[in-house]
């Protein structure tokens, strides 16, 4: 996945340049800001902008920006308060939500990886999973709540396991075609220098997959993201999933946007958490 | 076979099958390599010289027929062989030095301290004029420097057979001489056992006490082996006007050129089915 990174255009030197030239640190940084974060602001300005003029016509179905931060103001304000029960600040809510996606998520890293390595490593596994792998992972987050509702009788495994399933997908396919290109050469190396199969695990496969494994691995806490909202839906409890579904039922839509723009950040701050670690990984190696 | 050979290739045959269809690519390679020699495998590609040198190394397992070394016979590979690679295979995500170092910490961790080994490490880093630059990733080096790294990383084993896979075959030309001359410079200070493959006449007949010429596949084995009578240290400026430099030269070119003239068609085939075979 690429940033949002625009390529610098090559400019005419201003032919009247400045009398006293700016310290460079200070150019550059102005620099950063009129490229970097100028086009976004602008943008996002006009959306709110048209949004704005949409929501105050008479009879609008939504509210607009403004009245969206005035009804909400008193959930951004303290976001950590805590009436007892579901009456919690969003910052709870979010972190509810975001500790169902750690333990769900882990689980699926563990297996992923673990599973990827199998089928890597082993063509026999790979036969005998792979057709598996290909049909589960088409089904639906959703479509899983119901059965392990089943097996586990309780929401909260319930929620976990289906983050688990979600994102366990694209970890082990990612890892173990990570696994499968790992060069012939760096095989050599190893038998050469006679590493055994845990030196060659740790030193050997893991770095050259990790590339791979680290965008499975981004792939996966996305879906975990958007399937954790969907599964406290119906599961209930504190969390940002189940916020939503209140709000809705009480019918307080500025509470849904508030609580959208959340989910939005902190689904992108997870992406980028994932990114970071891996380029700190992988040396910059990786896509990421 | 020769009582005073250090690496000694006797009766090696190397068929590869796949399904039903055998392709002897290799048969009846024998040759005895003295302790502190430099032999290079000269011939047209496809003629299944990296398959003899991969049957040195251990990597290969040769349908018929063994490798000794310092008398012990080969069958895995080892550090006593290292390899260097014509791609150099460096492991991208450690650094110059680390690279050389994992080597080093795992054919010495019985016997050297680790202060030795790090020390080691930076001995041979220097050795290749590579001190310069130990925290660099590959990424960032050049490929001539990325070939002197994994020469480092060889040498840095101690190994008894010294394997060079078309060092080389990669760099610009004067890369290459450059390499070459380091590569003969550390040869008389260690007077290392080396098997070097190519198939560039010049560097052939520059570093080697001996050229194995080997005849086109399938079925290859050794055509002729030519002697170079040159005294070292050698000056690839002075030999080229010398009588006997170029009485070596022409002898190797008319080998592959009029003897061993390569039938196009049928070596490509041949190289392609080795290929199959090898990554099968």
């Amino acid at each position: 996945m690429n940033t949002t990174d625009t390529v610098e255009p090559i400019r005419l030197a201003t032919p009247a340049a400045p009398p006293t030239p700016l310290p460079d640190g200070l150019r550059r940084a102005a620099r950063g800001f009129m490229t970097h974060v100028l086009p976004p602001l602008v943008i996002t300005g006009l959306l709110l902008l048209i949004w704005e003029l949409l929501g105050s016509r008479p009879g609008a179905a939504l509210p607009p920006p403004s009245k969206v931060v005035q009804e909400t103001w008193e959930l951004i304000a303290s976001p950590f308060y805590d009436n007892g029960g579901n009456d919690v600040g969003i910052a709870w809510q979010l972190l509810a939500s975001l500790k169902r996606v750690a333990y769900g998520y882990s689980l699926a890293v563990l297996a992923g990886v673990g599973l990827g390595v199998l089928v890597g490593q082993s063509t026999w596994a790979l036969r005998g999973l792979d057709p598996l792998f290909q049909v589960l992972r088409t089904v639906p987050p959703l479509a899983w709540l119901p059965i392990s509702l089943a097996g586990f009788q309780d929401g909260q495994p319930s929620a976990i396991f289906v983050i688990f399933i979600t994102s366990v997908w694209p970890i082990i396919i990612n890892t173990s075609i990570g696994i499968r290109n790992i060069p012939d050469d760096y095989r050599n190396v190893a038998r050469v220098i006679r590493l055994n199969g845990l030196e060659y695990f740790g030193q050997i496969m893991l770095p050259a997959a990790a590339p791979f494994i680290f965008s499975g691995l981004r792939i996966g806490v996305g879906l975990s993201w958007l399937a954790i909202v969907a599964a406290e839906m119906l599961i209930g409890g504190v969390g940002i999933g189940f916020f939503i579904w209140d709000a809705w039922n009480s019918s307080r839509i500025s509470d849904i946007i508030l609580a959208l723009f959340c989910v939005g950040i902190v689904g992108f701050l997870l992406d980028r958490c994932v990114a970071f670690l891996g380029k700190l990984v992988t040396r910059g190696t990786s896509a990421g | 076979m020769n009582d005073n050979a250090y690496l000694s290739i006797s009766g090696v045959d190397m068929t590869f099958t796949k399904g039903r269809t055998a392709n002897p690519v290799l048969r009846h390679i024998h040759l005895d390599v003295r302790r502190g020699e430099f032999i290079s495998l000269i011939g047209h590609s496809g003629c299944g010289k990296s398959t003899v040198l991969n049957i040195v190394a251990g990597l290969l397992k040769a349908s018929a027929g063994g490798v000794i070394v310092d008398g012990r016979e080969v069958n895995e590979p080892g550090p006593d062989r290292a390899l260097v690679f014509q791609n150099h295979s460096l492991l991208p995500w450690l650094t110059v030095q680390q690279n050389v170092a994992l080597a080093v910490d795992k054919t010495f961790r019985g016997s050297k301290s680790a202060a030795e080994r790090r020390d080691w490490v930076l001995h041979n880093l220097e050795m290749v004029s590579m001190g310069h630059a130990l925290h660099r990733l590959p990424a960032e080096i050049s490929g001539g420097m990325k070939q002197r790294v994994g020469i480092a990383r060889a040498l840095a084993m101690q190994p008894k057979v010294l394997l060079l896979d078309e060092p080389f075959g990669a760099l610009d030309a004067l890369t290459r001489a450059h390499l070459q001359d380091e590569v003969m410079r550390i040869q008389g200070e260690l007077r290392n056992t080396v098997m070097m493959i190519t198939h560039d006449v010049d560097e052939a007949v520059l570093l080697s006490d001996r050229i194995v010429m080997m005849t086109n596949g399938p079925a290859a084995t050794i055509g002729e082996v030519l002697d170079i009578e040159l005294e070292r240290p050698r000056d690839r400026l002075a030999l080229s006007d010398d009588a006997r430099y170029n009485h070596y030269r022409h002898a190797v070119l008319s080998f592959l050129h009029e003897k061993q003239r390569k039938v196009e068609p049928l070596s490509r085939g041949a190289k392609a089915r080795a290929c199959e075979a090898l990554s099968a």
